[in-house]
């Protein structure tokens, strides 16, 4: 899936001049916590998230007003430059940008960085969902695989032979070098015959066990 | 004159089964019917024959493609390719002769109960036939063709205005009914179910709560494998409790999946018999607080069809009519004679279960704590509006 299927393309803006009043009305408003700001040919010049403007607000325990403070333009507590996306990057590298950098949002921006939408981290986490195939009725079954070639055929297989539809496959690295984790979510009510064949290939099933007894 | 419960059985809803050794076997409900006949706690005019629902009654909530699909696999003239985009010939949800008529039947037998209550000719009234709850509007899926409970909500709104709170106790989430009415002001759907983490659907988590009108009245509890009788009555009953004072339904539907207990062959649940026989007071006291006594029950899963379904069943009868003290006897010779030479296993003596029936569970301690954390979570917003009420 790309960035560009599942990108906000209305998303709110502001420019550098614009009040950090404003700002904060965005944010109170419209529940978000990050809003690109443009120039007037609406190529991204920083980004404002809800932190930056609270730094910028006075302390509850400050008494005096210090309302002079968001009357000052954004631009004085933007980030740049700015991280950001590329309409055709994966969802799953944009996962890894987001988690690798601690940020919570990426702007995405086209030709000379002009400003096409907002990729939040919950539209992220969304499409993982989706990847995962946890929207669908469907049971879980987690298999302890060599990593090697041909064992995914050799399990899907399995799956195909009872007539078992597969939602979806993830793999985890194993504990080891050797092996590999992975999760099929399979729609089906009862999985019991399908986990006895996959044990009688040899196969170890990790679920389900009686907590901390075969851990 | 009203009745103080009615049970809607005919042997015809045993027609309702997809083949010999597929799990969903409603051989149960004569085997639960019989325990309750040679038990004495039946009598003829009690038991009322359901009827059978008309296409425009399961078009309430099901596409009428997909009802013409489940008639066309009914005849054997549905492709196999056409049929698995509706869920159906599937290994879960096979096709069978007849299948439209015999779920149909199934629909009917829910909305015969709904009408004896909401009519006042019945207290309450119970059709283990229905509890059919993972089918969806265009799809069969888990067992499910035709979803009696989202059919019967949908008639009572329709055709008696009522605000009905749905209750699911069945080991796996309610994910059709909760679906059809996730945004409906009028429908509160609470399941309790084992975590969906590893279990079908998959679905239930505690953050689902409904969207847009019916923000806040989808409440799940989804509760950690191995759980045993303790924990899971005292997050059932809480979630009840509060979620009945804070919707005041007209009406109560509860779905009583008996698949949570510890010999139950499709689930992780460590319940027993106990949990069983409590499930339905609660529902009962609930029924008689907030609605009347208006309570219409539906049977579900339970796949230890000779051990658990029949006792627990016959619990929520026993429960409706005040025949509770029965429980204090064995179960009845001439029912044990009768099935016994058909069960695979030897059937029970008691009421109750042995009290070593399962190995002692090590983490019990920690089950216990973390689905009281999923309690807090599930019921937080109700209590957050609890409080905040003008006093």
């Amino acid at each position: 899936m790309l960035v560009e299927e599942i990108m906000n393309t209305e998303s709110l803006y502001l420019h550098p001049g614009d009040s950090i009043e404003k700002a904060l009305a965005y944010i109170d408003q419209h529940k978000i916590r990050h809003i690109p700001v443009v120039d007037e040919h609406h190529i991204l010049s920083g980004i404002v998230s809800d932190r930056d403007i609270r730094d910028a607000l006075p302390s509850i325990f400050h008494t005096r007003s210090q309302e002079e403070h968001l009357k000052k333009p954004v631009s004085r507590i933007m980030s740049f430059p700015v991280i950001t996306a590329n309409p055709l990057d994966v969802v799953e590298e944009t996962a890894v940008v987001l988690y690798k950098n601690n940020i919570s949002a990426l702007p995405v921006t086209g030709v000379h960085d002009k400003l096409l939408g907002i990729l939040t981290e919950s539209a992220v986490l969304h499409t993982l969902v989706e990847l995962t195939g946890a929207h669908q009725p469907s049971s879980r079954i987690e298999v302890k695989a060599f990593d090697q070639p041909g064992e995914l055929a050799a399990l899907t297989s399995i799956f195909h032979r009872m007539q078992i539809n597969l939602i979806s496959v993830l793999v985890y690295p194993g504990k080891d070098k050797t092996s590999k984790y992975l999760a099929f979510r399979v729609q089906t009510m009862d999985p019991r015959e399908v986990i006895n064949e996959l044990k009688e290939a040899g196969y170890e099933v990790s679920w389900p066990r009686i907590p901390g007894m075969n851990e | 004159m009203m009745q103080e419960a009615a049970f809607v059985y005919s042997e015809k809803q045993l027609a309702y089964k997809f083949s010999e050794d597929h799990p969903f076997n409603h051989l149960r409900l004569a085997l639960t019917y019989d325990l309750l006949r040679h038990l004495g706690a039946l009598d003829d005019k009690s038991v009322i024959e359901p009827r059978t629902a008309s296409d425009e009654e399961i078009a309430l909530v099901h596409d009428s493609s997909y009802i013409e699909a489940v008639k066309a696999g009914g005849r054997g003239t549905l492709s196999r390719g056409i049929a698995n985009n509706y869920g159906l010939d599937t290994e879960d949800t096979p096709v069978f002769k007849d299948m439209h008529e015999a779920a149909a039947l199934l629909v009917g037998g829910t909305l015969t109960a709904v009408d004896l209550v909401m009519e006042g000719k019945a207290g309450h009234a119970l059709n283990l036939g229905g509890g059919l709850h993972h089918g969806f509007r265009g799809k069969a899926s888990g067992f499910c063709i035709y979803n009696d409970s989202a059919i019967a909500i949908e008639y009572m709104k329709k055709h008696y205005g009522a605000r009905v709170l749905y209750v699911d106790t069945d080991a796996h989430h309610g994910d059709g009914v909760q679906f059809t009415f996730y945004d409906d002001p009028d429908v509160c759907t609470l399941s309790v179910h084992e975590t969906g983490r590893y279990l079908f659907p998959g679905t239930g988590d505690v953050y689902e709560k409904g969207s847009g009108e019916g923000y806040g009245l989808a409440v799940n509890v989804p509760i950690d494998a191995f759980t045993e009788d303790a924990s899971f009555l005292e997050n059932y009953e809480k979630a009840l409790e509060e979620t009945a004072a804070f919707f005041k339904p007209d009406v109560i539907v509860t779905q009583n999946g008996a698949d949570a207990h510890y010999y139950d062959p499709l689930t992780h649940l460590s319940i027993t018999m106990e949990a069983y026989r409590e499930i339905p007071r609660a529902a009962h006291r609930v029924a008689h607080k907030y609605c009347g006594g208006k309570w219409i029950g539906v049977g579900g899963g339970g796949y230890d069809i000779w051990r658990v379904v029949p006792r627990a069943w016959a619990m929520i009868w026993l429960e409706m009519t005040n025949q509770t003290d029965l429980l204090q006897m064995p179960l009845p010779g001439a029912w044990i004679n009768m099935w016994e030479s058909g069960s695979p296993v030897p059937l029970p003596h008691t009421w109750s279960d042995p009290k070593n029936m399962y190995p002692y569970i090590p983490r019990r301690a920690e089950i216990t704590e973390k689905n009281s954390k999923i309690l807090d979570k599930a019921l937080y917003h109700i209590r957050n509006e609890q409080n905040n009420k003008p006093s």
